[in-house]
């Protein structure tokens, strides 16, 4: 059994998982559409926003060249990674250089999908995570199941007991208690910070901000407190001018949490001596299969995502087994598809394409029209596929290239009715009427008037 | 109308597992007085193979789709997903020269039951009678895809005896998606429960949709959990068979085919 499989299995069997994710996302669906429905330019502002993104990816290199000329004039540094340990040793080789061993960090999926927490750990750094639901997560020492809601696979009974057990408190399960919990321990943290890491939703190449939005307030600490402060970021958030924030911005906190807006919005570039904020800025620019995605024809329509999980959301399958049993960093179908760009070798999660039942929810939702459907079913034609499948498809193949083999492979199938589908089991009974083929066939061979005047191709 | 010349497509699990369906398609389009014809080489549309990834084979059903529709002024099959596969999908097939043509008109003209009913020949009340309490799930292909919701809507509204119910419910998909249910048949079954425990709240005796293959799904969900407390299976049945059903010629859910004969 594939390790998908067997996750799959495990969260089938778990109540209490699928109680939770159907209620967050279920939350999530109602409060987005309340938004989205009450928008009356909701096509018109997707379109927007994907010309935006489609410029992101189309005039990459030149952005990147343009962002890092800006930025760095205004005294920040950028570096470019060109794979997950590069941009690693990047960022551990910063913090070094200033001896900074404890800090805090925003919640970021790039991060996630470089595994900077393990790195940073096995260097003797102590990065801790201060978005709520990404400090659940690490206390758990768990990954996100949600791009956007990490914690989302978790009742608040199972943090409130996480809560007893790892910070020593007397067990409630009340959120606005366990959040001030939180709280506390993590104001010290911030207020002794000697770095601050977080990620990036956008960069603007014209005038070299950082983009960023948040609801906690904790990406403001973790950029203003500590001396050091490093986003790290996918190459292609890059935007060409900072009037393309509006129509990504007016899409994003609607699609992603049901919010007319986040309840932060950051702007930021280096500041000069004598302001507020870090004495260092630092950007580090993640390509990791990136580039290649945006030079394949087919598939960089998806290096357009917004990463407003939208599409996890309204997945069926996600909402039936949640994030983990996708066994990768992005789960879901912006999961699905992107896992398999990523990395130095194409296809690492080979399996995740299945993961769908093609239903077209998460095409219907993507603020940026990003065509999931047609994404995954480009992945299933490429991977390679198993000798038994192989042989099935050519069975197949050969069956439909004429009916009377259809004929026969019906006829078969309802007379042992066990080995087909239960499809077949929902509709026919075993030894039915046989099929429309045949029933047509007969009644035209029947001399007497069928009341059927039904028109074989030849009888024309 | 009468001239309208329509060629009938039965996809491959509606031929082999659900031939009253398309018995009862045959039925409302001669009702109608449709010059009705159907050419017994037909076998599938390719959605099957496209959507196990097997292009090449599905390049092969949707080359030999089109050879034999290619003439027609009209075709017409009782299902979403199928119809969708060839007015869409084809374009990801790498047709060329005159299958690619040919496709491009044909894409065209062909249409799934309801939307042919409603849209092309503007026909919203067939003088059905079904005298139950009935629910709809919309089909995930025919409804994001195609667009279809308000057309078989419109003609449920106009049966005679019929009550409609859940028509408030959120759209979801069944959990069947053809390879997927083979590949997890497990969590295709937990997504099939949840969708038919939601299509139960309000006690329908039927539950309908413009597409088989989702029907099954969802039969057979209803079948392995059994009813909530306090309710009862509602029976599945695709929507050409509440529109064949007239006072004449009324429902029997034992009747494999057109006027219960063969």
């Amino acid at each position: 059994m594939s390790t998908v499989k067997y996750k799959i299995k495990s969260a089938l069997h778990d109540q209490q998982l699928y109680a939770a994710i159907q209620n967050a996302s279920n939350l999530s669906t109602a409060k987005r559409d309340d938004q989205i429905l009450g928008l009356d330019d909701y096509e018109s502002s997707r379109d927007a926003a994907r010309e935006v993104r489609q410029r992101s990816v189309d005039y990459s290199p030149r952005l990147i060249e343009k962002f890092t000329r800006e930025f760095t004039a205004l005294g920040g540094k950028v570096y470019i990674a060109a794979n997950a340990s590069e941009a690693n040793r990047i960022t551990i080789n910063i913090l070094k250089s200033h001896g900074a061993e404890k800090g805090v960090k925003s919640k970021s999926m790039v991060t996630e999908e470089i595994f900077l927490g393990r790195a940073l750990e096995s260097a003797g750094i102590d990065a801790v995570e201060t978005d709520l639901g990404e400090y659940i997560v690490q206390l758990a020492g768990e990954k996100p199941s949600h791009i956007t809601a990490p914690a989302m696979h978790k009742s608040r009974q199972s943090i409130g007991r996480l809560f007893a057990e790892k910070l020593g408190i007397k067990y409630t399960d009340d959120p606005a208690e366990l959040t001030e919990v939180a709280r506390g321990m993590l104001r010290e943290r911030f207020l002794n910070a000697e770095f601050g890491i977080s990620g990036a939703n956008f960069l603007i190449a014209e005038t070299g901000h950082i983009a960023i939005v948040e609801n906690e307030g904790n990406v403001r600490l973790g950029l203003s407190i500590p001396p050091v402060y490093i986003a790290v970021t996918g190459i292609e958030k890059l935007l060409e001018k900072l009037a393309d924030l509006s129509p990504l911005v007016k899409m994003l906190a609607k699609s992603a949490t049901g919010q007319k807006f986040s309840g932060y919005f950051h702007l930021l570039k280096p500041s000069r001596e004598g302001e507020d904020g870090p004495e260092e800025m630092h950007v580090i620019l993640i390509d990791n299969g990136r580039s290649r995605a945006m030079a394949d024809p087919e598939m960089r329509e998806m290096m357009l995502c917004i990463r407003c999980g939208a599409c996890l959301n309204e997945c069926p399958v996600y909402k039936t087994i949640g994030g983990h049993a996708y066994d990768s960093t992005y789960p879901g179908p912006m999961g699905s598809v992107l896992s398999n760009l990523l990395g130095r070798n194409k296809m690492l999660h080979q399996e995740l394409p299945d993961l769908s039942t093609l239903c077209g929810a998460c095409k219907d939702v993507c603020p940026v029209r990003i065509d999931l459907p047609k994404l995954l079913l480009e992945l299933r034609a490429r991977r390679e596929k198993p000798l038994s499948h192989n042989m099935l498809a050519s069975g197949w193949k050969w069956t439909m290239e004429s009916s009377s083999r259809v004929e026969v492979a019906g006829k078969f199938a309802r007379m042992v009715e066990k080995v087909v589908p239960k499809v077949m089991s929902g509709g026919v009974k075993p030894g039915g009427p046989g099929s429309f083929r045949t029933q047509v066939e007969k009644r035209k061979s029947q001399v007497e008037s069928p009341k059927s005047k039904i028109r074989t191709d030849d009888e024309q | 109308m009468l001239k309208t010349k329509v060629a009938l497509f039965v996809p491959c699990l509606v031929d082999q597992a659900a031939v009253q369906t398309a018995w009862a398609t045959v039925q409302i389009l001669e009702r109608l007085g449709i010059h009705l014809t159907y050419d017994s080489r037909q076998t599938c549309c390719g959605q099957a193979m496209f959507n196990a990834g097997y292009l090449n084979n599905a390049r092969g059903s949707a080359e030999k789709f089109i050879r034999l529709f290619h003439d027609a002024e009209y075709i017409i099959a009782p299902s979403g997903s199928c119809v969708s596969m060839v007015k869409h999908r084809y374009a990801d097939l790498d047709l060329s020269g005159s299958f690619l043509r040919d496709w491009e008109s044909l894409r065209l003209r062909i249409f799934e039951l309801t939307e042919f009913l409603v849209d092309n020949l503007g026909v919203d009340d067939i003088g059905s009678k079904f005298p139950f309490k009935v629910g709809i799930h919309n089909s995930c292909h025919a409804l994001r895809e195609l667009g279809i919701k308000a057309q078989p809507l419109k003609l449920l509204q106009n049966v005679e005896g019929l009550t409609l119910v859940n028509e408030d419910l959120v759209d979801e998909c069944c959990g069947f998606g053809g390879v997927f249910s083979a590949k997890y048949p497990e969590l295709s079954a937990k997504m099939g429960k949840h969708r038919s425990q939601q299509l139960e709240i309000d006690s329908p005796e039927f539950i309908t949709g413009v597409d088989d293959s989702c029907l099954m799904h969802l039969k057979q969900a209803f079948k392995t959990n059994g009813a909530l407390p306090g309710k009862t299976i509602p029976q599945t049945i695709h929507i050409a068979r509440i529109l064949a059903s007239t006072s004449s010629s009324p429902f029997d859910s034992e009747s494999y085919s057109y006027g219960g004969e063969v």
